[in-house]
């Protein structure tokens, strides 16, 4: 063998490459955050849930304890039931409450989990009773407007 | 009289319609020629990864001779990406998603894309160039008749040079990019740096982009190197000849890297 150069800046070709490869998966992508290590299962049922995707945050006070795992609709119940995966190390109570919220005011959703005060904690493939759905604009603007329309309609038959 | 009237008329639409179907019927033929001779290199590649060396050297002369084009442009593009981003993203008060926007636009569609049009340009050429010199100076007859095959010896190591080096160079420019934006981003514009980091890996998936690039890159590297190979290998052996396939591979790989991007990333992204 004699082009020993040659194979050396091949070689370090290659490493760069992989090492580029490597720095991408772990610094650029979610390779290191993306697994949460052990988790157990839990599902909640929402009667809206706006715009929720697969893989959003679970979080509790703010800081990230799991992703949802899967959104499926129910037919019998016309609900949707949204499968969440959350970290072996946080236990959370029975009475845990589940609510959708928008993180900024046009932001991704994720969902909140609020403790409750029940001693025994929720176990693999429970599921959780209090929920409260994603907030609708449209919805909001338009119970805004009625509520303000009935007003005026009371006010002037009160005249 | 009808007849004299129109005889012109039907001898210029007889002409045009026959260079159509010539032409038509040349480009199905150079499309046949061209997956038989797909099917030859890999055919040979078996005999020609038994001499490693030649495969070896190829990497040097098309990857590692091409780093240096590859780097300095990902690094400016990164940097571009990153102020017209910032430009933007500060009229909505969102300037730390700046990271997101260079990371994804990079790891995406500018790191495989971009690469494989600079790889067309600087490695592509040299390919076609060589074997179609070696073509018009006899050297691919003379290995023929020395019961040497040219495929197995010339093509077949240059294909698995371009196959391997490609996601390698898109993979460095991806990662140069996302650097070039980080140094745009956070001394020049003051971008906070963990906020740049941490919200690039909240919204960057590890299978979803980073994979669907590197499949991309992939692709484009069997693309460019192919019709590389194959306008050398299929070039008149005049001057004229190689010089009009180099242009040919330019003109093809650019547009089979384009159309091809979109075809992928129509499969890969769920409207």
């Amino acid at each position: 063998m004699e082009r020993t150069t040659m194979d050396l800046w091949v070689g370090l070709f290659a490493a760069a490459g992989a090492a580029a490869l490597i720095g991408l998966a772990l610094k650029v992508g979610n390779l290191t955050t993306a697994n949460i290590g052990d988790t157990y299962t839990v599902t909640a049922a929402f009667e809206n849930i706006g715009g929720l995707k697969p893989r959003a945050p679970v979080k509790s006070a703010g800081v990230v304890v799991g992703r949802v795992d899967g959104i499926q609709f129910d037919s019998k119940t016309y609900e949707a039931l949204v499968t969440i995966k959350v970290d072996k190390r946080f236990p959370f109570p029975k009475d845990t409450f589940a609510n959708i919220y928008t993180a900024g005011l046009l932001g991704e959703q994720y969902i909140g989990l609020e403790a409750g005060g029940e001693p025994d904690a929720l176990k693999n493939g429970d599921r959780i009773a209090h929920t409260q759905d994603a907030v609708v604009l449209e919805k909001m603007i338009s119970n805004f407007l009625y509520n303000k329309a009935s007003e005026t309609n009371t006010k002037q038959q009160a005249e | 009289m009808f007849k004299k009237l129109f005889k012109p008329l039907f001898k210029k639409l007889d002409s045009v319609l026959r260079g159509v179907g010539h032409r038509i019927i040349d480009r199905l033929w150079r499309l046949g020629s061209g997956l038989r001779f797909f099917f030859y290199i890999l055919l040979y590649s078996g005999e020609s990864f038994r001499r490693i060396h030649l495969t070896i050297r190829e990497i040097y002369f098309t990857g590692v001779m091409s780093l240096i084009i590859i780097l300095v442009s990902a690094f400016f593009v990164g940097m571009v990406l990153a102020l017209q981003g910032y430009n933007t993203l500060q009229r909505y008060g969102s300037s730390e998603a700046i990271g997101v926007l260079v990371a994804l636009s990079l790891v995406r569609e500018l790191g495989p894309v971009v690469t494989a049009l600079l790889f067309a340009g600087r490695a592509g050429t040299a390919i076609t160039a060589e074997i179609g010199l070696m073509k018009a100076t006899e050297q691919l007859s003379a290995m023929e008749m020395m019961a040497v095959s040219p495929i197995a010896r010339v093509v077949a190591p240059r294909f698995w040079a371009g196959v391997i080096s490609m996601p390698l160079l898109a993979a460095l420019f991806s990662m140069v990019g996302v650097l070039g934006g980080y140094m745009v981003a956070v001394p020049l514009i003051g971008v906070d740096s963990g906020a740049f980091w941490s919200q690039m890996q909240a919204n960057v998936d590890f299978r979803e982009d980073i994979i669907n690039g590197v499949i991309k890159s992939c692709v484009f590297g069997v693309a460019c190197t192919m019709i590389a190979l194959f306008e050398g290998f299929d070039a008149p052996p005049t001057a004229e000849g190689v010089s009009r396939a180099t242009t040919r591979t330019v003109v093809n790989s650019s547009l089979a890297v384009l159309a091809l991007d979109f075809v992928m990333t129509s499969f890969m992204i769920n409207v």
